[in-house]
Parts: structure tokens; C-alpha cells; sequence
């Protein structure tokens, strides 16, 4: 994914690069004794975010047992900062579908995922989730979660192995880590799009 | 007398299939009378209902039952009730003989429209109220812009329907609802972190205490059974494997000791004693799982990764032999599918080893915490008729004293030359269902004990066609899965894919007392209950 080249009117980007300033300033206070570091703002927050990325409990089947296993002490997934997994999508920052989505569930997914605050993101895990799996032909089975909310990270596998997941967690935190805090929120689904949907939501926007 | 002159005694117009299990065919106007026979009639006296499975032979609807005489050395009978009427079948009801046909007649009217003459509840089980049609018929139209998914909620289904026969034989729907005016109703699923996946309980409350629970199913009903019809015998292997996962290996056991049996194929030695092994660390695993599981469901974090250490021994030594840690996909038609890992015994040993010493410790963590017992004890009660009335099988039937565990009464694989006791408990309650899962750990270790150092030498499969087709027939196996008895009906036309496959979950009569056993207990305890009858989401709606 690019990062795009900010344009400020007032400035040339060519200024952004221009840090001399900054340098001396911090290498002043250094001197004097105050520990001062700088970065960017963005870099904090998404810091913050990514590595504290707290799961909905969401499991449909199969792979649900494995995300345990990512909870218990072998793999242990509170090296990772994923370990508070939420109850609630309101206290939850992204939702991880494990297992197979049916017709009955649909809309509850949807309205889970409606219920996250924002930043929220989804990662479709197993088969099942990416595209339907074994139950593909099924009379009742949604082939995919991309096909009714939108997704950032696919883990493939059946189930997949808890290294695996990690490596799937690992790859939404590279996405967070991307993202801008002021515009530019690294999701699918266009803010038009959903308040078309809702527009009950949308106010003054 | 013979099963088969007294049943022809009471209804002279039925007709006999000899089997392995002897089948009565009884037209639609005598099945009532019968179905009363069989379970009064001393010299009958089939108390258990094991299996209901609908049936579309094109030409006409039905229904195929199996039952179980447990005062008869476990006899099984199964009775085919037939209609020709497509538009309007109506067969009569058994569900105020054997309770378990409460859920199975509904989960027949959602598959095939069969409606039952005084079912007092006749919703569908797993579809949602507007589904169109009926996906099990062969004349069903999948046509998905019939059914699109679904983007609205789902309307709470309290009108219900029951059939009633007039006196003048027409037969009449008297609607009616599922809770009273007034009940306070509180919710718990589909998403609820304590249901063990995803299902939904609409408890009505007085105060704090449960005065009624409705379950609501099919959360994650994926279709197995129609998605069975179309593909061939070794095809639909894996499914079993995905609906209770935490006995895979014992489920697909089953399905290929099915197919074995109409195709008359005999297993080599050193498969059959692996399978048994392979079946006794699928159910010590299981066990263990449901430990740390119903410990998490009450607060208790800790126990959760006692349970979950041992686990994973297990799953490495699945997953050196089978390829994967859970979905192993091991057993095929005629034998296993790979040969066993040269550290096998080696760590099934280590594994045995340590056992005795880590169950003395979830005992000392779990079992005996005064909280543990204050939430378990005398919670649930599920007196031993009951538990024979609806069928609950496996542990949660054992801790009430029923005597069922299919691995003594029709012994398959190894386990009749391996010694082991049949862990009873008459708690009656959750705490005796959680006891004996704890006890049969130990049970299972005694047998991997007795077989580890007799494994046979020699093929680990017999020679099978690349393209199984079966005779025309149907057959019906139960092993012991990790929650009760498990069952598989097949049904063929001598073609290679299956005319109909039903697979008779533990997990579905389980699921059928919570209304009995939540009954007069308080609200948090329906998620203590569920935790110790253990259920798996999946397994039931399949």
C-alpha cells in the first residue's frame, strides 16, 4: 500500500523534509538535560492501536478451538498485545470470524460489526470465512464474509494453525501500522457507503 | 414371543425387512397404535428412541425410526412410516412417548415438511421462519434467488402451530404461543461468549428463576446432509469431521464402519486397534477441553490452561501421525489413511505417563473449590427416566445412572478385548456429568494402556475400489462418541453417491433437556448446565 504525498497548500512539500529546526531544537534540549524524542503522531497511535488489538469473541466452529489455543499458555497471544478478548463488539477492536457463516447468522454478523466502534477491522479465518470452504455448495452457506461486510486479512487453512492466525494478526498489524489518524483509515468500506446504508447516522456529515 | 409375531399381532397390515436390524413397515393410519405398543408393551418395552430420520423416496414421504430395548440386551428395531401425499403429509406425532422426538420431528417438518398430528409445537428447527421450501426433498429448487441471504433481523418466532386431529378425521392447526402474556423474556445468543458457539436461548423469568427456556437452533446449520447427496462415499468422509470436532476421529469412525458394513469389507488388524487408539486420545482430549471449558464458563481462568497443557500433547501426537491438530481426516474406507508415526508409542507413553499425576491436580485446582461445588452440586437435576426419555446418552446420561455406553453394549473395533469399567454416577446433577468426564479420562488412559503395546503388524488398509458404490440398501452404526452415542444412516440406490445419509448427534438430545434441566434454576446457572452437558454447536445443527 503507498503512502500518499501530503499537499499543503501554504507549503511546498519539499518543506516537510526540512527537520534541521527540529534537530537543533531537540539536540539543545538534549544538551540541557530534558529527554525529548520526536516522531510523528501517527506513528504513536498506531503504535498504541496495533499493538493493542482486543478481539471480539466470535467463533462459529472449528476454528474457534484453535483461536483457544492461541489464548492458553503455549501460544500464548498476550505477547502480542490480542489477549483481552471482548465480550462485547463495543469494547472490541476488530472482529475475527471463525467458522462458517450461515444464512440465520448473516445478520447478526452485520450487526455486529456495525455495533464496533471505529477503527474496526475484520479478519476472515478459515475456509469458511474466505470463501464458504467444504460448505461451499451448501443451500444455506455464505461463501465468503466479503460478500456481506468488508475484510482486511484472510488466513486461509482448515482450521488454520495457530501460527498461522498469528501470521494472519501479524499482517493486520502491518495494515494499522500504515494508516493515517487524521483521513485516510486503512478500511474497505467507504464512509459514504456506510452512511447510505445508515442514514440515520449520518447528521450534519 | 418374537419382536416380529407381536408387532404382526397388533398390527396384521405390517410388513418385515430382515437386516442386521430388523425393519417393520406400518402404513401412516397404524403407526400411532403401534408406537404405543412398543413402548408400553412389556414383551416390546423399546424405551429408547435412537434415531428419527426423514426420508423423500420421491414417490412418497416419511419417516424412518430406530429404537433401543435396554431391558432386551439392547435390541434395536427400526420402524419406516410412509405418505404419498406431497402437498400436505401428515404423519402422528411420538413425541409424548419418547421426549426426544420433540426436536427430531421439528428438525424432520424443516427438512421435509412432514407435519406431525399432535406436535404441541410445530416450528421449523434450523431454517428461519420464511425460508422457502424444503431443502432435504429431492424435488427442492436451490435456486438461491429464492433464498438470498438475509439482510434483515430475524422475526422472534413466538407463534407456534399444532395439528389436531377432528373427530370426523380432518385434521385442523390450532395456533398458538410459546410464551405466555406477560412472561419477561431474556435473550442469551446467538453471539454469547458462555454457549459454546453459537446458540440462542430465549428464557422466560420470574425474578431470577428460569420458568421456561426455548431453544433456537441453526446458527450454523452448513447443510451436511443435502451436500452429502451429491458426492461420492469417500467425498463425504470429511464432513464428520467438522461437525463435532471434538470427536472427529470417533465420528468418522463411524461414517466408515457404515460404509464397511454395506460394502462387506473386512478391516486389517492393526488398523482396527488403531482406530480404538486414535478414538481414546480424541476422547481424553475432548474431555479435557470440556474441563477447562466448563471451569472458564463459572470465572475460573486458571484451570482453563491446566486443561489446555495436556491438549496439547495430544494434538502434537495427532498431528505428527494425521498431518493437522484438529480436522485430522485419518480414518477412510478400509483402514487409516497414513501409517503410524515412528515416535508414536513413544509419546502416547509420555502421555500416560504423566496422566494419573495431572488429573490429582485439576482435582485438587477444581474439582474440590467449594465455588466449583456450590454452582454444580444439586444443579441441573435430570433424573435417570428422564435421561432415558430424551435419550441423553454419553457422559451427561451416565452421571444420572443410565448404563449406555455403546462401546460395552454393541462393542466395535478393539473394545471388546480391552477391560475397562463404565464410569456410572447417580448425582444426577452437574457436578456427577462433570465427574464422570473427569473419570472417564482415566478409563480411556486404561485402554490406550492395554493396546499401545499390541499394536498388529501388517496393512493399515484394505484394498478398496477407487469408486465406492454400495448395494441398494440401508444401514444404520453407532459408536461412542465423546458425547453419547453417535449414529450414521446411510441409505443407497446402488449408485455412487448416497440416496440419504443422516447423522444422529449426541449433541441434538443434549440440547433437547435445557428446558428440563434450567427449569426452577436461576438464570446464571443455564450456562453452567450448558457447560456440563457440553454440547457443541455445530454437531447439532450439522
Amino acid at each position: 500500500m503507498a503512502v500518499k504525498e501530503p499537499s499543503i497548500k501554504s507549503m511546498k512539500h519539499e518543506d516537510f523534509k526540512d527537520n534541521e529546526y527540529i534537530d537543533k531544537l531537540v539536540e539543545e534540549l538534549n544538551a540541557t538535560g530534558a529527554n525529548v524524542m520526536v516522531g510523528k503522531l501517527d506513528q504513536l497511535i498506531n503504535w498504541g492501536i496495533s499493538n493493542s488489538l482486543w478481539p471480539l469473541c466470535f467463533g462459529t466452529s472449528c476454528c474457534a478451538i484453535e483461536f483457544m489455543c492461541l489464548g492458553a499458555a503455549r501460544y500464548d497471544m498476550a505477547r502480542f498485545g490480542f489477549e483481552v478478548a471482548r465480550n462485547s463488539p463495543r469494547q472490541a477492536d476488530y472482529i475475527m470470524v471463525q467458522g462458517t457463516i450461515v444464512h440465520k447468522m448473516a445478520p447478526a454478523l452485520v450487526r455486529l460489526y456495525d455495533q464496533l466502534a471505529e477503527p474496526k477491522y475484520v479478519i476472515a479465518c478459515g475456509g469458511c470465512a474466505v470463501s464458504g470452504g467444504p460448505f461451499k455448495k451448501s443451500y444455506c452457506v455464505v461463501d465468503g464474509v466479503d460478500k456481506i461486510i468488508p475484510v482486511d486479512v484472510f488466513i486461509p487453512g482448515c482450521p488454520p494453525r495457530p501460527e498461522a492466525m498469528f501470521y494472519g494478526l501479524m499482517q493486520l498489524q502491518r495494515k494499522i501500522k500504515l494508516q493515517k489518524f487524521f483521513g485516510g483509515v486503512n478500511r474497505q468500506e467507504k464512509i459514504q457507503d456506510f452512511f447510505r446504508k445508515h442514514p440515520s447516522e449520518a447528521g450534519e456529515y | 414371543m418374537s419382536v416380529k409375531d407381536c408387532i404382526s399381532k397388533i398390527c396384521p397390515s405390517a410388513t418385515f425387512e430382515e437386516g442386521d436390524i430388523l425393519l417393520v413397515n406400518v402404513p401412516a393410519e397404524n403407526w400411532r397404535k403401534l408406537a404405543e405398543e412398543l413402548k408400553h408393551n412389556p414383551e416390546l418395552n423399546f424405551d429408547v428412541l435412537t434415531a428419527v430420520v426423514g426420508m423423500d423416496w420421491k414417490e412418497s414421504l416419511g419417516v424412518v425410526y430406530y429404537f433401543t430395548a435396554t431391558s432386551h440386551k439392547w435390541e434395536m428395531l427400526s420402524v419406516k412410516v410412509a405418505v404419498a401425499d406431497r402437498e400436505n403429509p401428515y404423519i402422528h406425532t411420538v413425541s409424548d412417548l419418547w421426549k426426544v422426538a420433540n426436536f427430531q420431528e421439528r428438525e424432520v417438518y424443516d427438512f421435509f415438511g412432514i407435519k406431525f398430528i399432535g406436535h404441541p409445537d410445530m416450528r421449523r428447527f434450523f431454517l428461519r421462519n420464511d425460508w422457502k421450501g424444503f431443502p432435504l426433498r429431492k424435488d427442492y429448487d436451490a435456486n438461491p434467488a429464492l433464498n438470498p441471504i438475509p439482510t434483515d433481523d430475524e422475526k422472534n418466532e413466538d407463534d407456534t402451530i399444532s395439528y389436531v386431529e377432528q373427530p370426523d378425521g380432518t385434521i385442523k392447526g390450532i395456533p398458538g404461543k410459546v410464551f405466555k402474556e406477560g412472561d419477561y423474556v431474556v435473550n442469551v445468543g446467538p453471539q454469547h461468549p458462555s454457549t459454546h458457539g453459537v446458540m440462542r436461548f430465549r428464557a422466560a423469568i420470574d425474578g431470577e428463576e428460569v420458568k421456561k427456556v426455548d431453544v433456537v437452533s441453526g446458527y450454523i446449520h452448513r447443510g451436511i446432509e443435502k451436500l452429502c447427496e451429491s458426492l461420492g462415499y469417500p467425498q463425504i468422509l470429511h464432513f464428520t469431521d467438522r461437525m463435532d470436532y471434538m470427536s472427529a476421529h470417533q465420528n468418522r469412525h463411524c461414517l466408515c464402519m457404515c460404509i464397511e458394513k454395506a460394502m462387506g469389507l473386512v478391516i486389517p488388524e492393526r488398523a482396527v486397534v488403531i482406530r480404538t487408539i486414535m478414538d481414546e486420545l480424541m476422547r481424553i482430549s475432548s474431555h479435557l477441553l470440556s474441563f477447562g471449558c466448563t471451569a472458564m464458563d463459572l470465572g475460573a481462568t486458571t484451570a482453563f490452561f491446566y486443561g489446555f497443557r495436556e491438549r496439547e500433547m495430544i494434538l502434537d501426537i495427532f498431528e505428527k501421525t494425521c498431518g493437522a491438530r484438529m480436522s485430522m481426516n485419518y480414518n477412510v474406507i478400509g483402514g487409516v489413511i497414513a501409517d503410524l508415526h515412528p515416535d508414536f508409542v513413544k509419546d502416547v507413553k509420555a502421555l500416560l505417563a504423566i496422566m494419573p499425576e495431572r488429573l490429582k491436580e485439576y482435582h485438587k485446582v477444581y474439582s474440590g473449590n467449594i465455588i466449583a461445588k456450590n454452582r454444580m452440586v444439586g444443579v441441573g437435576h435430570l433424573s435417570k427416566e428422564d435421561a432415558i426419555n430424551y435419550c441423553i446418552t454419553g457422559p451427561s446420561g451416565r452421571g444420572s445412572n443410565w448404563s449406555n455406553d455403546c462401546r460395552k453394549k454393541h462393542p466395535y473395533a478393539a473394545y471388546d478385548r480391552v477391560e475397562f469399567d463404565e464410569v456410572l454416577l447417580d448425582g444426577c446433577d452437574s457436578y456427577a456429568r462433570y465427574m464422570v468426564r473427569m473419570k472417564e479420562i482415566e478409563q480411556s488412559c486404561r485402554i490406550i494402556e492395554q493396546l499401545i503395546d499390541r499394536i498388529p503388524e501388517g496393512d493399515i488398509r484394505a484394498q478398496v475400489p477407487k469408486i465406492v458404490k454400495l448395494p441398494a440398501g440401508h444401514w444404520y452404526t453407532q459408536v461412542e462418541a465423546s458425547r453419547g452415542t453417535f449414529g450414521v444412516y446411510i441409505e443407497s440406490d446402488g449408485g455412487k453417491t448416497p440416496f440419504r445419509v443422516h447423522f444422529q448427534s449426541p449433541c441434538f438430545n443434549l440440547v433437547g433437556v435445557m428446558d428440563l434441566c434450567c427449569r426452577g434454576n436461576m438464570i446464571a446457572d443455564l450456562i453452567t448446565i450448558g457447560a456440563a452437558l457440553d454440547f457443541v454447536i455445530p454437531d447439532i445443527d450439522r
